[in-house]
């Protein structure tokens, strides 16, 4: 299980490459990356902060959460931190399972806390000046769906 | 000296992210910023502002030691 973060910009298709390597009994792996959005012209620059250590643990229960849940085999998750241009990769989680469903499930299941519990501050710039986001109704719906 | 941390808008209320402050008790800790700063004493006690002490969440008062960290946690973004 790997779960880190990242001030630099990756490429999801080397993570999926090396996170599916080497494996034999695991039938499925999905993944997720989500991409930082424009919001036509009104979203500059993304700037998100993390709490180094917390941030990774807090992650970390939830991904133990999702594994014994979904009885995965492996899981990753990578999140940028720092300054997050637009079309740039945010956030990548991979789960690898024997079966579909579960991989698939998995997914969702993490990003949706990713996107309203994880401990990170989220700060949009454009071209009106700099403001926070807080998750939306539908983060926090989307969240208790599982439970 | 506890070394406290402010994180999103608190860090930008405050106008600082990390400072070492002398207090016995994170309640103590307040008051010493709350005297400083008004603005940023009321914030810290703010709707769903959390306070993790070495990086574990705590409920209340508790004391602290000079090799403490204290966070102060404002609402969560998600990412």
């Amino acid at each position: 299980m790997s779960i880190r973060l990242t001030e630099a910009p990756f490429d999801p298709g080397a993570l999926l490459t090396e996170f599916t390597k080497g494996r034999t009994e695991t039938g499925a792996v999905a993944t997720f990356t989500g991409i930082a959005r424009a919001e036509a012209g009104a979203t500059a620059i993304l700037e998100l902060e993390a709490y180094p250590g917390f941030t990774e643990a807090e992650i970390g229960r939830i991904a133990d959460q999702a594994r014994e849940r979904f009885g995965l085999h492996d899981l990753a998750i990578l999140h940028r931190v720092g300054r997050i241009a637009p079309g740039e990769p945010i956030v990548f989680v991979a789960a690898a399972a024997g079966h579909r469903r579960a991989a698939f499930e998995a997914c969702d299941f993490l990003m949706d806390y990713l996107k309203s519990r994880a401990p990170f501050w989220k700060k949009e710039h454009g071209p009106d000046g700099e403001r926070w986001i807080e998750p939306t109704a539908q983060d926090h719906a989307d969240r208790e769906r599982w439970g | 000296m506890a070394r406290v941390l402010l994180f999103g808008p608190l860090r930008d209320l405050a106008g600082w992210r990390e400072r070492r402050i002398a207090a016995a008790s994170v309640a103590e800790l307040r008051s010493v910023l709350a005297a400083e700063d008004a603005d940023l004493g009321a914030a810290l006690g703010g709707k769903g502002v959390q306070v993790a002490v070495d990086q574990a969440v705590v409920r209340g008062d508790v004391a602290l030691s000079a090799s403490s960290e204290v966070a102060f946690l404002p609402p969560m973004s998600g990412g």
